[in-house]
């Protein structure tokens, strides 16, 4: 069968948008293919900087001839009717129409349609255009003469040539007729910029891509991929170093070059005086270079060596000289940039910036970055004692932990605010911990982040995102579906984390209450609700944002509601660990069972209560029990009620689980043996009230009614 | 290249760059311009790229344009920062089709040789917010280092393009300590010469810079500036209201470069008031908007004039 080449040729197009775009072009016109009942074998989609392409192979020549019958008037019928049923199925007369026989209704006229399939060439040339005019570039623009006519086409950069061929393998292809604005499908390409400009004739995609080679156009982008790495590993190894390998920087030189070709540079190694992570920021964000490390420091970063490595474009005639020196020379700029950067942030104290946090907003509503730094500073060390940490370390890295970002080196890359406040922290003589908080209190930043664990740092990562949470929920800027500007359940998750992975005792309501407390003495009251109902609110937030964490690691999340339900609880650690207990009793024979039996006892309590509009609460009277498994409930319960309570206040979870155990075989035995609804009504009653106390009792580790079965 | 004397040619001399440059566009057919007499901070604030980017007319216009960035300013300290320097800017439009060439070869004609250098277009999209204007295009980079800017323009004072208009600014500086490398701008060639009637780059500037980053950060006047930039910007308003006039079914604008003059000049007032650091980020953001308004209310004065189009 056919198959179909299509090629898109432009000016440069941004790295970051080719593999979707690629995807996105095999998707729309192979989504089409199908619509048009073209069903193809195969598909694969490339790109460069200067092309999108397509190879669809296997596509029927023809679509299926459509046969089609359709039910037309009563024989006999008016002739309106019968001339409105030949205009519908293009029957020249009634007599071309078969008569159906139906003795029950009559008899009528049916037509048989055949409608032809169109050669695939033709279907192409209609899908074609209208996928490249409805392309969707995350941004697209109009460019030349055309521009100023209404509806020309807008690609991601000027589109310059089509190429657009069908047919089989052992034929000569045929073009696919179409054009977009003044481009007229053909099969001319071009090879690379400046190696091979010339214009190339291409048939199918097998020699397509073959010619392409031949004019310095490695079309594949993994192939582009693995030659870069595997030359950059090798020219890092040949010289002794170690290529530290960067998967998103490969990703994006691969899509800024159609020959790579790899070469290396060094730098003054006065430059490794600079913290390593600024000195592949720079080199990596502002060259697109990777750098290397000495060999066998099996240490990522630790010990960065004084070359780097360039992705060219072109096998230059001078071997590379030309663009090696160039690239050092940029590269020494930049990295002189950054060391003086370094070295002038190092002469201004972190604590000396502070005063300038005072112009900076942070949130109209919430205040400046100043007021801000004060409520986190005030709030970490209300939390120091409760997670273990030093008052005064805490107080002290709470204060200095944002000033690197008015630092010099922070301002040119972002990514490394935080690192930079633990390198200035320390260069400065602040306490180690201190430091480290500087760094770690923006963590766990996602679910697979690291999560702090020097007390000092869990403090400060504590009280800058309560003070986060409290803040926008105070202003009413809670995250609504898909939109969370503020990256607030990342915060509350990482609130979670911290004291869970931590094991720390806190009281989410009383810390959401006094954050919030620091919020209003000092933001006018305008500005932000005095609202008594935002701890419990932010609580609640917490609850989801913990089981959305349970479910993603595939635990059961209504457990969170059951023990939600029972109210007064926001000790979260205490909650996950309720949670964890009451997972495996109900993982066990004596959980499940339990649970049925209590859910029976619930079930008919609801049936019973409504019938007879009253609540069946209240102590049983134990003289009404006549039967022995009524009397061995009632002293379980007892027991069992006793025992829980203590273990829970013990918080031995575990053992409250296994005190609930022993309840099964009674509760089972009262099912098995005793009738609830009883003539007499005052034993009915006694009864009624006794399967209550067994809702009762379960109360004492969950609420039972919630979990799901 | 080979034909010039030694001291005319672009790798050893920033006037003999500059000459290269203005020579190819004029063999081109562009109108080579002078620089805006107003201060700006870049070539696209000249009229002849912001207002002429408008409109249906055909322009093909080149020219030096000396740009002020005044937080730039490092007195004289950076090898490469600059309170003031050059841009060379070309305007096509409507854009030609082979204008990633052209640009090519403007390279080649200033020495980069295309065989030995390694150059590429790299993502880079425009955005002028005090402008509203927008394009798509590239950093041009040459062995790594960012040489021109490249960019369609879609969207100029508000206005839509049309047709599109093709931009290249070239940063001269830059350019230049490429060609004749040098790595501190101040000791760029800047005659040609040797010797005693070398002059450097410091020689013309190095005094400008230490001045005007005292200036520009510590002592620029800003009770005068404050009101300069409500001046100019009353101003801008009161010509725009005063050029309209009203002919048949056709509204024509009368002063629409005036009026736009006071709009750069509000731009660059407000420059300095920024670098001066008495705007707070909030404030900021109102300053940009007023000065947008004014921009796009000159755009809208100047398709209204017949160099826009409108007759």
């Amino acid at each position: 069968m056919p198959d179909l080449l299509l090629e898109l040729f432009s000016e440069e197009i941004p790295a970051r948008m080719q593999a979707k775009a690629a995807d996105d072009l095999r998707r729309m016109v192979t989504d089409k293919l199908v619509a048009e009942g073209l069903v193809y074998e195969g598909a694969k989609a490339f790109a460069t900087p200067r092309r999108l392409a397509l190879t669809v192979h296997g596509i029927p020549a023809r679509q299926a001839d459509l046969k089609e019958e359709r039910r037309g008037p009563r024989v006999g019928g008016q002739d309106a009717a019968i001339q409105g049923f030949l205009k519908a199925t293009g029957l020249t007369s009634i007599e071309e129409a078969k008569i159906q026989r139906d003795p029950k209704k009559g008899d009528f006229y049916v037509a048989l349609i055949e409608k032809p399939g169109r050669a695939t060439i033709d279907v192409l040339a209609d899908i074609l255009p209208v996928i490249i005019r409805t392309f969707p570039w995350p941004k697209s623009m109009r460019w030349g003469t055309r521009s100023a006519k209404p509806g020309s086409l807008n690609w991601v950069r000027p589109l310059h040539a089509i190429t657009a061929t069908f047919g089989l393998e052992t034929e000569e292809p045929d073009v696919v007729k179409f054009s977009v604005d003044a481009l007229e499908a053909g099969q001319t390409t071009f090879g690379h910029r400046f190696m091979a400009p010339a214009s190339i004739s291409v048939r199918r995609f097998e020699d397509y891509e073959a010619k392409l080679l031949d004019a310095k156009v490695v079309l594949d982008p993994e192939r582009r991929k693995d030659a870069i790495l595997t030359d950059a590993k090798q020219l890092a190894f040949a010289q002794g170093f170690e290529l530290v390998e960067d998967q998103n920087l490969l990703d994006e030189v691969s899509g800024l070059v159609e020959w790579p070709v790899v070469l290396m540079g060094s730098f003054d190694a006065e430059f490794l005086s600079i913290p390593s992570e600024v000195i592949r920021a720079t080199i990596r964000n502002n060259q697109k270079c990777f750098v290397v490390s000495n060999a066998k420091s099996g240490d990522e970063t630790g010990k960065l060596a004084s070359k780097f490595i360039l992705v060219a474009n072109i096998e230059a005639s001078d071997g590379g000289k030309a663009i090696v020196a160039g690239n050092e020379r940029v590269i020494r700029a930049r990295l002189s940039d950054a060391k003086f950067f370094y070295e002038t942030d190092l002469k201004t104290r972190l604590e000396d910036r502070l005063s300038k946090f005072e112009q900076i907003v942070f949130h109209e509503k919430l205040g400046t970055q100043a007021e801000r730094i004060k409520r986190i500073e005030r709030l970490a060390a209300e939390l120091a004692p409760l997670v273990g940490a030093d008052v005064g370390k805490a107080r002290r890295a709470a204060r200095l932990a944002k000033a690197d970002l008015l630092t010099e080196v922070v301002g040119e890359f972002p990514e490394v605010q935080g690192l930079m406040g633990k390198y200035y922290a320390l260069a400065q003589g602040e306490d180690a911990s201190v430091a480290a908080a500087c760094e770690e209190h923006y963590k766990p930043q996602g679910p697979n982040d690291r999560v702090p664990t020097d007390p000092v740092s869990v403090a400060v990562a504590l009280a800058d995102k309560i003070d986060t949470l409290v803040g926008f929920w105070a202003v009413d800027e809670k995250p609504t579906g898909s939109k969370d500007p503020y990256a607030l359940r990342r915060a509350a998750l990482g609130v979670i984390r911290l004291v869970a992975e931590n094991e720390l005792r806190l009281s989410v309501l009383r810390v959401a209450g006094s954050a919030l407390g620091c919020l209003l003495e000092e933001r006018t009251k305008e500005a932000i609700v005095d609202n008594q109902k935002l701890p419990s609110d932010l609580l609640a937030f917490f609850a989801d944002r913990l089981k959305v964490q349970l479910r993603e690691q595939g635990a059961r999340h209504d457990l969170v509601d059951a023990v939600f339900a029972l109210g007064g609880q926001d000790d979260l650690l205490l909650i996950i660990r309720r949670v964890e207990a009451l997972g495996k009793f109900l993982d066990s024979e004596d959980g499940k069972n339990l649970l049925a039996g209590t859910k029976r006892a619930s079930n008919i309590l609801s049936i019973e209560e409504r019938k007879d509009k009253r609540i069946y609460d209240g102590a049983p009277d134990p003289a009404l029990y006549s039967l022995t498994e009524e009397k061995a409930l009632a002293k379980a319960i007892d027991e069992v009620k006793g025992e829980a309570s203590a273990a829970v206040a013990r918080e031995d979870f575990a053992a409250a689980m296994s005190a609930m155990a022993k309840l099964r075989p009674p509760v089972d035995a009262f099912f098995d043996k005793v009738r609830v609804n009883d003539e007499d009504p005052k034993v009915r009653e006694n009864r009624l009230k006794l399967l209550n106390e067994i809702r009762v009792a379960t109360r004492a580790v969950a609420d039972f009614s919630k979990i799901q079965d | 290249m080979d034909s010039l004397p030694a001291h005319m040619r672009p790798d050893r001399s920033f006037q003999g760059l500059i000459l290269a440059l203005q020579r190819y566009w004029a063999d081109y057919g562009c109108v080579i311009l002078q620089p805006y007499d107003m201060e700006v901070g870049a070539g696209t604030f000249h009229p002849a790229t912001t207002l002429r980017a408008l409109g249906p007319r055909p322009w093909n216009a080149a020219y030096v344009q000396p740009s002020r960035r005044p937080k730039d300013g490092r007195y004289g300290e950076n090898p490469n920062r600059l309170q003031h320097y050059y841009q060379f800017q070309v305007i096509l439009k409507p854009s030609p089709p082979d204008i990633q060439d052209l640009y090519l070869k403007s390279l080649a004609a200033i020495g980069i040789d295309a065989a030995v250098h390694d150059i590429r277009f790299v993502e880079d999209d425009w955005e002028s917010p005090t402008l509203g204007a927008w394009g798509l295009g590239w950093e041009c980079w040459c062995d790594g280092m960012e040489v021109s800017q490249f960019t369609y323009f879609q969207q100029v004072a508000g206005v839509e393009c049309s047709p599109v208009s093709g931009e290249l600014t070239y940063g001269l500086e830059r350019l230049a300590m490429y060609v004749q490398g040098v790595d501190r701008v101040y000791d760029l060639n800047f005659n040609g010469r040797d010797g005693d009637r070398r002059v450097t780059y410091g020689d013309v500037f190095l005094q400008a810079e230490q001045e005007y980053s005292r200036h520009n950060f510590e002592y620029a006047d800003t009770a005068m500036l404050f009101e300069q930039f409500r001046m100019a910007e009353e101003a801008c308003k009161k010509y725009l209201a005063a050029g309209w006039k009203e002919g048949g079914n056709s509204r024509q604008h009368l002063m629409a470069l005036p009026a736009y003059d006071q709009c750069i000049k509000a731009s660059h007032v407000f420059n300095l008031l920024d670098a001066r650091g008495v705007i707070s980020v909030t404030e900021r953001q109102s300053y940009i908007l007023r000065v947008r308004e004014l921009a796009k209310a000159c755009g809208d004065a100047w398709i209204h004039t017949e160099a826009g189009g409108a007759l």
